[in-house]
């Protein structure tokens, strides 16, 4: 496979489970500043994408690359520290731990077992905790233990515990599942403002949130792409409104 | 943050000091020797309980097979007070003058290599850590790097305690066999039978426990200690936030190997004799009991169940000895399912809140009537107990 300008670089990808293929053969770029919207039917393989591309499933066939590195036998924790961040559909975060400890455990340093022993929550970490804090609303709760927030909130912190890490490739599996309005507009507002200087890639239902924040849109079906490119040309596509967006 | 991190710090210490106090001062002077000899032995156990705290506790990670570093740890001690018991002169009856008795009697002519570094008190010193460390590290890295976890370790770590002790047994000629190893007397000719070596080692083991003790609560306090819990709650999620899982219970659990070894050291200094019945599944399961008891995410806690538990046992035992491993089993499964998290977990929940109520109630009854009454508000609103008994780590059953 040849080197590309892209930052993500997915290529002739194919996983099967006991014979069926989640992804077929699919090839995907996607480009530095780019906010990308995958969209698609239920068992499209969406979330399997993602999964390849973070590492949490193997690919059979095909190549990924990152910044024009293959991806697809390195570990999940050598991925994200070339700087993939990867956020699940349900949110993940540390129950247990205060807002500002989810945010701190996320800074990028210390990640060896002795760095973690010598780590020292420095004024720059801090600072950065703040900063981040206040991009996801929630830096008057830093205090709070995470499993009381709200299932909202819960969603931006993880978002904001993978801004800590300043990911050039940003994945969200579905990040305004279960939100009301006024928090889908923010997280709306929260997307655009972080797809600077970073590529992202989202996967969502709800389409007045995609015609918002998509740069350009992928349809993805039984493991293909069906359709790629602005939104209102995808929306128009006849064999779009057949498998999904229905008549 | 820091203020509220360093009164976590602070509360901790004032349970380490009364810990210390107990220890030090009031058992020494209301125990004759032969019964604070025994407390010694019970707190060689606390040093696998304060380990398994670490594990299973933070790490979320059981292990049944603990007594197998803490007999490590016991044997090499052993080994090397046994050479020591067995000079030329004291065994000149022999047919081989100047190896162990047992060795003698397996008709093994020569020390076996096995044995040789335990001629030096500095090497056994370090081999007392680094054999159970090191095979801690091979069973956990082979274990962890492949994502075995929860219910198939346990059953591991058990198959590998089991296996230790058969392999004990059926080694007669080179570890004792079942008798395990007895009549070890002296340490550099220092004849630890005495009382005054019994005093001396008993407070060798406080302070050797003390100090596993703010070890094991420093790693907690780094970040180390927070991402253990982080990995207990969501491991996949530190995963992918660029930690390699493995490593840190890998760390985790030589830590706690390693604490045992020294604890099994201790036991074999303290009592004598060293045999496989504190290597096998029983005492191992024992091991976890004390460490739930106490509480298994409070450090103190765990040397309160080591004491209380070992206490309860010698009393019972020497009573109804038929009886003792029912009530072992009544008692593991009595708290854990009423209290998951031990003695420190009820303390926590019900008797500091209780405490701060009745002296809630105390300082209202005092306002209340003439001021000069009114006790120095400084004695009585100290927000750290508040700060302390909030952000005690004290999360859901994993």
């Amino acid at each position: 496979m040849s080197n590309t300008d892209f930052a993500l670089a997915v290529e002739d990808l194919t996983v099967s489970f006991d014979g069926f293929k989640a992804i077929d053969a699919l090839t995907l770029y996607i480009d530095r500043n780019e906010l990308r919207v995958i969209i698609g039917p239920n068992g499209a393989g969406k979330t399997t994408l993602l999964d390849l591309i973070c590492g949490k499933t193997r690919a059979s066939a095909g190549s990924i690359k990152f910044k024009n590195t293959e991806l697809t036998r390195m570990a999940e924790h050598k991925r994200v520290r070339l700087g993939i961040g990867r956020k699940f559909q349900t949110p993940s975060i540390y129950e247990n731990l205060s807002v500002f400890q989810n945010l701190e455990v996320s800074y990028p340093s210390g990640r060896s077992v002795f760095g973690a022993l010598a780590f020292k929550c420095t004024d720059e970490v801090k600072a950065r905790v703040q900063v981040v804090a206040e991009d996801i609303g929630l830096a008057d709760r830093l205090g709070t233990e995470a499993g009381l927030l709200s299932h909202g909130q819960k969603q931006w912190l993880e978002i904001g515990m993978l801004l800590m890490q300043e990911p050039e490739l940003l994945m969200l599996d579905e990040p305004i599942a279960g939100m009301s309005a006024r928090e889908r507009e923010l997280t709306a507002e929260l997307l655009k403002r972080i797809c600077q200087n970073r590529a992202v890639i989202v996967i969502e239902h709800d389409m007045d949130f995609v015609k918002q924040i998509a740069h350009k849109v992928t349809v993805m079906h039984q493991g293909k792409i069906l359709a790629e490119g602005p939104m209102d040309k995808v929306q128009a596509d006849p064999r779009v409104i057949d498998v999904y967006l229905g008549h | 943050m820091t203020t509220l991190k360093s009164l976590i710090q602070r509360y901790q210490l004032g349970s380490l000091l009364l810990l210390v106090l107990l220890l030090a001062v009031v058992l020494p002077l209301t125990l004759d020797i032969f019964r604070l000899n025994l407390v010694g032995k019970y707190l060689t156990y606390a040093f696998v309980a304060v380990g398994l705290v670490m594990v299973w506790g933070y790490g979320g990670v059981l292990s049944l097979g603990q007594g197998v570093f803490f007999g490590l740890g016991g044997y090499a001690m052993a080994m090397f007070l046994k050479l020591e018991a067995s000079d030329p002169e004291s065994t000149k009856i022999q047919s081989t003058p100047g190896i162990p008795d047992f060795m003698d009697w397996n008709q093994i002519t020569e020390l076996p290599a096995l044995w040789l570094p335990f001629k030096s008190l500095p090497l056994t010193l370090i081999l007392v850590i680094a054999v159970p460390v090191a095979l801690a590290w091979l069973i956990s890295f082979a274990m962890f790097k492949r994502r075995v976890g929860g219910v198939y370790f346990a059953i591991i770590t058990q198959a590998v305690a089991l296996i230790l002790t058969v392999l004990i047994i059926g080694q007669q000629g080179y570890t004792g066999g079942v008798n395990g190893m007895t009549d070890l007397k002296t340490l550099l000719g220092w004849d630890t039978r005495t009382d005054s070596a019994k005093y001396i080692l008993y407070y060798a083991c406080v302070v050797l426990l003390v100090a596993s003790i703010v070890l094991c609560r420093w790693i907690q306090t780094s970040k180390l200690g927070t991402l253990l819990l982080a990995m207990r709650d969501k491991e996949d999620r530190v995963r992918f936030s660029g930690y390699d899982v493995s490593n840190f219970k890998v760390f985790t659990f030589c830590l706690a190997a390693g604490l045992s070894g020294i604890g099994g050291a201790l036991f074999t200094l303290q009592v004598g004799f060293m045999s496989p019945s504190f290597v096998g599944i029983v005492p191992s399961i024992e091991m976890v009991i004390f460490a739930a008891v106490g509480g298994r995410m409070s450090l103190v806690g765990a040397v309160y169940g080591a004491l209380l538990v070992n206490a309860g046992k010698t009393l019972f035992s020497e009573s109804f000895p038929d009886l003792w491993l029912f009530l072992m089993a009544g008692l593991f499964i009595g708290v854990t399912m009423a209290f998951p998290m031990g003695l420190a977990g009820l303390w926590e929940s019900r008797i500091v809140p209780w405490w701060k109520g009745r002296r809630e109630a105390l300082r209202r009854a005092a306002v209340q009537p003439p001021p000069a009454a009114m006790p120095p508000a400084s004695a009585v609103e100290r927000p750290e107990d508040i700060g302390g008994q909030h952000l005690n780590p004290e999360p859901a059953r994993p």
